[in-house]
């Protein structure tokens, strides 16, 4: 196992940060961590960094404890915080160079040049990190936390604030990367977690609510017909209802209804229903049980999405 | 260590905060010494730096302090103490290799005013007549004084994210170690133990060993202030973690 997390708490004075929360991912794989802002995120990957230490609790990165073990955890660890710091006034490569240096790499001028390509940063290596625009210096923070070649990797919102294509970009370095290295990647974007993640873990004011495989997941919430329709004039609760197999009719907006059913077959229901008594519909669309459904389910926070 | 210890220093000299500390430092050390107010080396008419090294733990307390100030401050500020504090590195070696680089520029700070020794040493009469034992004292004593408020200024760096706060703190604790426990110590009511509260003080250990005899007592003095700063330093940086 490359990160074994058991019974971990962090509470600063009342507030409880996380709470109890248990979790492992082994070798290879890439987890996503996923909740609402101020759900804990955060702190867990900072006490994983050994920046912080648990209140209570104990957790293992490569076998080391992160308590008794710090600097061979470290060793292991390549982290990019949340608002990925950097020192401004250094130049790329100085940087990297620097880091490569405190993370013990055997050969760090060899490293540094590899990590350039592998993030490609090849035209801006030779500018001052205050130079380069938010996605470049991503990719920087994104190199520092590779350059010592660690098992794990722990990513904190490493997509935030970029642009629809660095995101995309971010997004396929960091899938690379997962070839060979355990990644722990925290964010509250779903189609993140669809496009890179083998594996989830939900986790809401401090607890986790949910810890599985994206498929687990997906069919864990199927098996339910969701169908938004809208009619051009008034509609009575009575006669939605009256719709064969409807287990529950809800309208959300003017005429619009949410319509759920247990039956495969309930759009056919619905359209012949309209037909039958001569209803005019403006829309009827099929609402797929996405992951972002789950997750407000879950997390019983529409807000924060 | 040594890796942070050359991070700092090349951040000193592409900053130009290398260059303007020695530039700053013999500006003022020169033009006090040789051109204005009343105490220069040709109205006092001796071959000797006294004035040099009377005035320099004044001028020390803010550039010293200046310099230091930004060792922790901006690190906590720009968040990099979160890269820097996971990295495969102890709180200590984080400390101690900014700790020599600051009083590496202390030391190059001090480099340039050996032309002040030359020169005298010609104006000797005699020439080559100067006090050359009390010399070497003195400056000794100013770069045990210089780690001494090296060590104080990392203190006070570690302490708060604001370096203009870091840099007031830094100059008076300074200044309190070096001028003020003197100062309580010449306070008529403390008669009885005046003296010791003056031993506490940097001053007095600083012109025992100006007089140009190597004191152990004092040495052991120095490096206890030092290491007594480096190690409530490092349990400020290490308050994260309470």
């Amino acid at each position: 196992m490359s990160i074994e997390v058991t019974n971990l708490t962090k509470k600063y004075g009342d507030q409880v940060a996380v709470n109890h929360i248990s979790f492992q991912a082994g070798k290879g794989e890439i987890v996503g961590f996923l909740g609402p802002n101020g759900a804990g995120k955060s702190t867990t990957m900072k006490i994983l960094t050994c920046f912080i230490p648990p209140t209570e609790g104990t957790a293992k990165v490569c076998g080391f404890d992160i308590g008794e073990k710090s600097i061979e955890v470290r060793k292991h660890v390549g982290y990019l915080p949340e608002h990925n710091p950097l020192y401004l006034e250094m130049y790329v490569k100085e940087y990297l160079r620097f880091a490569a240096e405190l993370g013990k790499t055997k050969n760090p001028a060899q490293r540094v040049k590899e990590v350039i390509a592998l993030t490609r940063l090849e035209s801006e290596q030779h500018k001052k990190i205050r130079q380069l625009s938010k996605g470049y210096r991503q990719r920087v923070g994104l190199a520092q936390a590779i350059i010592h070649d660690p098992e794990v990797l722990i990513l904190d919102e490493p997509t935030s604030g970029l642009d629809p294509n660095q995101v995309i970009e971010i997004r396929d370095l960091i899938k690379n990367l997962g070839k060979e290295k355990t990644i722990m990647i925290s964010t509250h974007i779903m189609q993140e977690v669809e496009a890179i993640c083998d594996r989830v873990i939900i986790i809401d004011k401090g607890n986790i609510v949910a810890d599985d495989t994206l498929e687990n997941l997906r069919n864990s919430a199927a098996g339910k017909v969701i169908i938004r329709i809208q009619f051009a004039e008034k509609m009575d609760a009575e006669k939605i209802k009256s719709i064969p197999n409807c287990d529950k009719a809800t309208e959300t907006e003017n005429n619009t209804w949410l319509l759920e059913s247990a039956d495969s077959a309930f759009r056919q229901q619905v359209s012949q229903f309209a037909l039958k008594n001569n209803y005019e519909v403006l829309e009827l669309v099929s609402e797929k049980n996405t992951l972002e459904e789950i997750f407000r389910k879950l997390t019983g926070n529409v807000g924060h999405l | 260590m040594w890796v942070i210890y050359k991070k700092e220093i090349r951040s000193f000299l592409s900053s130009l905060t290398a260059f303007i500390v020695m530039v700053v430092f013999l500006i003022i050390t020169g033009l006090l010494m040789w051109v204005f107010g009343g105490n220069t080396v040709f109205d006092l008419g001796i071959s000797s730096m006294v004035v040099m090294f009377n005035l320099a733990p004044y001028v020390f307390i803010f550039l010293v302090s200046a310099v230091t100030m930004r060792s922790f401050s901006e690190e906590k500020r720009l968040g990099t103490l979160e890269t820097l504090s996971t990295r495969p590195i102890s709180d200590l070696g984080v400390i101690l290799g900014k700790y020599f680089a600051n009083v590496t520029l202390v030391i190059f700070a001090l480099l340039p005013t050996l032309i002040y020794y030359y020169s005298i040493s010609e104006l000797g009469d005699p020439t080559g007549n100067i006090d050359t034992g009390a010399m070497w004292g003195s400056y000794f004593g100013l770069i045990l004084l210089g780690a001494a408020y090296t060590s104080i200024g990392m203190f006070a760096s570690a302490i708060t994210e604001n370096q203009i706060v870091a840099l007031i703190l830094s100059m008076l604790i300074c200044l309190v170690s070096y001028e003020v426990l003197g100062m309580v110590g010449e306070i008529k009511a403390l008669e009885g133990i005046g003296k010791s509260i003056h031993w506490f003080g940097l001053d007095f250990h600083y012109y025992s060993l100006s007089r140009g005899v190597l004191d152990t007592r004092d040495l052991v003095y120095f490096i206890s202030f030092s290491g007594l700063f480096i190690w409530i330093t490092k349990l400020v940086y290490e308050s994260r973690k309470w």
